[in-house]
């Protein structure tokens, strides 16, 4: 038992440092992802047909590829265009463009669930196409969105850990040093899957919160 | 009641054709609607009624024909269609008041967000709505709060609130208990005999009786009488109406 507490208090710099990249990397995609796939949401369900044809192809294309893929894209094929760009901006980019698929279809099926008669009535009233889904829509469809988006961002958070494998130090990327360091594997593994516990607890509890916070009365 | 129409009518429909696939839903209406003037639609399910009602703010786009309102034909869409809705009021079967909203907040989004009314303004002349339809005491619970004949009320003050040139009623009653029915009739009335422009699909046939002007019976999504209440009650001259108003009048 020492043992595996030695390994912990004896790396703690390379811990910590992987984790603190790996909570950044998934805050930025995050924040990233909820935008885009907003938008992309958002043209799914627009009356425009060239808009619905833009997302659908984008989360066809997108969510049908290999996460490794699109990082490689990223990171290999992007700068033989001469665009000079970090590893950690590609790794952020490519969860980015990764995750918004996935938030578009939650968004998506979240607006489904709202009646069509709310969408109806408030076109009634004169609301515009951006009214009717930011006043009616959309404040409907966010208690039904809560579980899966908390999914996707739960599997976005895991998959931080691929960007170890793009030349990103994060929490994917302690295991390769520990084993350069001799350090037990076990005890490393367990430590990370404490780690990324520690890191998910807090999403679950929001999601709690939220389900609570936006219970409507049908 | 008399004649009540008064210069240019309000709505016009001219020569209107609406297909659903292969189903002719709307078949060569032609329709004129007077301010101040109430029109009773009614028919069998199917005749393609609610479609017509639906039609004249554009929630059913149409396939040929014209329809104008105040003097302007319908415009197609984006900003000027939207226009033309918030000066439209229309009531559905299903009352659609917004889920997360209060009742007050009901009424008072459409004159804050659409039309740009303050606030204060727009909640005060909400809670006189609420009170001219009965619910004043209702204004800051939620719609599932409310039963069926409250929440209809509700939904007609939300649309009076826009300050509406004419008002649609797409069947108000029909999702009703009966019990309720009385009550939201009774707005509508009041709201008729205040010179409202209504189009009233319904097949409340004491309502189309003491509160029409004219009364349209649609079969088969062909306009086939036109006439006034006491006309097509006693006298129908379509075997068609004949045959519909023997089957509902005789219960």
């Amino acid at each position: 038992m020492g043992e595996f507490f030695r390994v912990l208090t004896d790396n703690g710099q390379l811990f910590v440092d992987g984790f603190t990249n790996a909570v950044k990397l998934f805050l930025i995609a995050a924040v990233g992802s909820l935008v885009l796939g907003t938008l992309l949401g958002a043209m799914r369900v627009s009356p425009v047909p060239a808009l619905r044809a833009f997302g659908a192809t984008y989360v066809n294309l997108v969510r049908n590829t290999p996460l490794t893929l699109v990082f490689a894209f990223l990171v290999f094929a992007v700068p033989k265009l001469d665009v000079n760009i970090e590893y950690f901006s590609s790794a952020a980019v490519a969860l980015t463009v990764y995750t918004s698929a996935f938030v578009c279809e939650v968004i998506r099926s979240g607006v489904n669930t709202v009646a069509a008669g709310q969408a109806e009535a408030a076109r009634a009233l004169g609301m515009t196409f951006g009214q009717v889904l930011t006043l009616i829509v959309l404040p409907q469809a966010l208690r039904a969105m809560v579980p899966p988006m908390m999914s996707v961002f739960i599997a976005m958070l895991k998959n931080t850990t691929i960007a170890a494998g793009f030349s990103v130090l994060e929490a994917g990327a302690i295991p390769a040093y520990m084993a350069e360091r001799g350090e037990p594997q076990f005890a490393v593994l367990l430590w990370i899957t404490i780690g990324f516990l520690i890191l998910i607890l807090p999403l679950v509890a929001l999601q709690r919160f939220l389900e609570r916070k936006w219970r409507v009365a049908r | 009641m008399d004649d009540v129409t008064t210069g240019e009518p309000l709505i016009v429909l001219d020569a209107v054709n609406k297909w659903f696939g292969p189903l002719h839903v709307l078949d060569d209406v032609s329709l004129s609607v007077g301010r101040g003037e109430v029109v009773v639609v009614i028919g069998p399910s199917g005749s393609g009624k609610s479609t017509l009602c639906r039609a004249i703010n554009r929630l059913e786009p149409i396939n040929s024909g014209t329809i104008t309102f105040d003097g302007q034909p319908l415009p197609a869409e984006g900003k000027p269609l939207a226009k033309l809705r918030s000066e439209v009021g229309m009531v559905f079967q299903s009352f659609n008041l917004f889920a997360h909203k209060t009742i007050l907040e009901n009424v008072t989004l459409g004159p804050i967000k659409v039309r740009k009314e303050k606030p204060a303004a727009a909640r005060e002349r909400g809670l006189a709505l609420l009170d001219r339809v009965g619910i004043a005491n209702q204004a800051d619970k939620f719609p599932a709060q409310l039963s069926g004949g409250q929440q209809q009320r509700a939904a007609i003050a939300r649309a009076l609130a826009m300050q509406p040139k004419a008002m649609l009623f797409d069947e108000p009653t029909s999702a009703l208990d009966p019990e309720m029915v009385g009550e939201v009739l009774d707005v509508m009335t009041s709201l008729a005999s205040d010179g409202m422009t209504m189009v009233v699909v319904t097949h409340e046939m004491g309502f189309a009786r003491h509160a029409a002007n004219r009364v349209i019976f649609m079969a088969d999504g062909k306009l086939v009488e036109d006439a006034s209440p006491a006309e097509f009650f006693d006298n129908p001259r379509s075997d068609r109406a004949k045959d519909f108003l023997s089957k509902i009048l005789t219960h």
